[in-house]
């Protein structure tokens, strides 16, 4: 047994939870114009827990004044200015992490010793990256001629859009948030559907840290307010992530105002495994053990999860069995104990998804080798959406090879050799991740190089530094978020063209 | 031959609701992460067609399409559009208050309506 959390609201908690919460706009709360509100869920019982506003167009439009009313403040506060405001997010949730870590768990169903150990680390050092990274950025400038210069300064969007998934609701926020304010721009930002309260109880201790009207969060469903954000004249760039339909919309939405979007989308990536990762029985085999049952984590709602394992012929039967026992000792259930490793799925919908592409994949004539099943587990526990980690064997053609599951469900298949390993790696519509494992270098590196996906792992896998920039290829989206090159995307170019010659041109 | 989408009693239920309230809709078959892989249920004309995109047939008299590259990998099955519990996760109308429409499949033949006619959003022969 671990560490067993008290539910957020419950008597002993470390996370409190109000019955009703409304917008964050202004830095103030703000409760939706309409009046509205909507039931949120926790997943680990499925029931509801506090109520979020179920915001509308007129809500948006209040956010993004608020945004605008901050935006030739907050855009024109020094370099130093804005990383320390940066920083003080930054230590803010440090100060809180164990607080949004469980309120993280409980909101989305991930374990507790992921947002301990990953989730809300990797989201404070967010902030601290584009904060020294929006001082490093430096412009430009050419000597055109002797008398002529070309100046490029990067010059903040404004006010920006951002919509963010539920997979990981405080990180996509970092994620988003982090390089659009260190550009100087201001944010409405609008969390998922499933996920929007660790967001808010983040807001609650930002309150006072960040100047007001510089982040905005407003809450409700995605065809109302999330239409409402991305086709409105008043934003400058508008960011999302999520899957592959919404991204074109969201391009769509972006083409109606002459705006640039970046789109983080979604994947199937591939996790190759060469026979050389047996060679010898040692801490390289565990780790490539753990890389490939590495699709379990975060309860496979990753973009990125590693849902195809390619494993070459040879092993095949001796280390697939190794990872068969590593996945039978994996333990589910309440994700508030630090001993659990996978939680329920987020939400019902994505249960019954999952569900039908367990049955799709038995059609097509996988083979179910665990899992495959709804977990109910008892108590208070009974009404969440466990989903037993699953392993189907099959071939790269089947349904459930080229569509994102979402699910800790793991789709495996060998191949003969590097050619074909590399052939299978890339037939996908995706290219978002990869994985690579062999104690090869320069077959790693070939790889690396071969596949189409803008990141490929080698020798590990779901490391998400800050400083790692992180986007797809292929349908996977367009933008690399998690670099300073994301500074690029918040920011446009303005050139000074400056003569220093008393000479006229002599035209007229 | 099946043809290539169908829809559950429910599903056309909810589609007939819809339409009474709203006007007609379309559907679009999503890919990917997140709410990916699931139907995403439009007013009618609110998602911009693309000259490759794949109409797969009509439910409840309503437009059903596939991105074409996802069309290629997806042919061997049928879709069937059905009503699940939960309000839907991404830019989706729900089916219904708290409910959300979801894609089961049959590993089967079957025939599509065709790509659509350039720029008009429309089969380019009769389904």
């Amino acid at each position: 047994m671990g560490k067993v959390f008290e539910a957020p609201g419950r008597a002993g908690s470390i996370v409190t939870v109000k019955g009703r919460y409304e917008n964050f706009i202004g830095g103030e709360w703000v409760a939706p114009v309409k009046g509205h509100y909507m039931a949120n869920i926790s997943p680990v019982n499925g029931k509801p827990f506090c109520e979020v506003a179920r915001s509308t167009a007129e809500d948006v439009e209040l956010a993004l004044d608020a945004a605008h009313a901050a935006k030739d403040a907050w855009g024109g506060t020094s370099l130093a200015g804005r990383a320390a405001v940066l920083n003080r997010i930054a230590d803010t949730l440090e100060a809180n992490l164990e607080m949004l870590a469980v309120a993280e768990s409980w909101e989305n169903g991930k374990p507790v010793r992921e947002t301990l150990a990953a989730d809300i680390p990797l989201a404070v050092d967010h902030f601290r990256y584009f904060a020294g990274a929006t001082r490093a950025l430096e412009g430009t400038t050419t000597e055109i001629d002797q008398d002529t210069v070309a100046y490029h300064f990067h010059e903040p969007l404004g006010v920006v859009g951002q919509i963010i998934p539920f997979n990981f609701p405080l990180l996509m926020a970092a994620w988003k948030i982090a390089p659009a304010l260190a550009a100087g721009n201001c944010t409405v930002l609008k969390p998922a559907t499933p996920t929007p309260w660790s967001i808010l109880k983040l807001a609650e201790l930002l309150k006072g840290v960040v100047p007001p009207g510089v982040i905005n969060v407003i809450t409700g469903p995605g065809a109302e307010i999330g239409k409402a954000l991305a086709t409105s004249p008043r934003i400058g760039k508008i960011g999302f992530t999520g899957e592959t339909t919404t991204g074109r919309l969201i391009m769509q939405y972006a083409a109606q105002n002459l705006i640039p979007s970046t789109t983080e989308l979604g994947g199937k990536s591939p996790n190759i495994f060469f026979a050389d990762v047996m060679d010898q029985d040692d801490a390289f085999l565990d780790k490539a053990i753990e890389g490939l049952v590495l699709y379990a984590f975060n309860k496979g709602e990753v973009c990125t999860c590693p849902s195809r394992a390619l494993i070459q012929e040879s092993i095949y039967d001796k280390f697939m069995g190794r990872c068969l026992e590593r996945i039978s000792r994996i333990i589910q259930g309440n994700p508030l104990d630090t001993a659990t490793m996978l939680g329920p799925q987020v939400s019902a919908q994505q249960l019954e998804k999952i569900m039908s592409y367990v049955d799709i994949g038995a059609q097509e004539g996988a083979q179910c080798l665990i899992g495959g099943k709804r977990n109910l587990l008892k108590g208070d526990l009974a009404e969440g959406y466990y989903f037993q980690p699953t392993v189907l064997k099959g071939h790269n053609k089947m349904r459930v090879f080229q569509e994102e599951i979402f699910g800790p469900v793991l789709a495996v298949t060998t191949f003969k050799d590097e050619a074909e390993a590399l052939a299978m790696a890339n037939d996908t519509l995706y290219g978002l991740g990869a994985g690579v494992w062999t104690r090869n270098g320069n077959l790693a590196y070939r790889m690396g190089r071969a596949i189409k996906a803008g990141r490929v792992w080698t020798n590990c896998y779901h490391l998400y530094p800050a400083g790692a920039a992180f986007g797809g290829y292929k349908i996977s989206g367009v933008g690399r978020e998690n670099h300073q090159m994301m500074l690029e995307h918040y920011t446009q170019v303005k050139n000074l063209l400056v003569s220093y010659s008393p000479e006229p041109l002599g035209f007229f | 031959m099946e043809p290539a989408v169908t829809a559950t009693q429910a599903a056309l239920d909810a589609i007939a609701c819809l339409v009474a309230q709203r006007g007609a809709v379309m559907f679009y078959q999503s890919g990917g992460c997140c709410d990916g892989s699931l139907p995403i249920c439009f007013d009618d004309g609110e998602f911009l067609l693309g000259d490759h995109d794949v109409l797969l047939g009509e439910v409840g008299g309503c437009r059903f399409y596939i991105d074409p590259r996802q069309y290629e990998v997806w042919k061997h099955t049928q879709l069937i559009l059905d009503v699940g519990e939960g309000e839907p996760e991404g830019f989706s109308l729900a089916a219904a208050e708290g409910k959300h429409f979801i894609i089961r499949s049959r590993v089967c033949a079957v025939g599509w309506a065709g790509p659509i006619a350039h720029g008009t959003g429309k089969p380019a022969r009769d389904p």
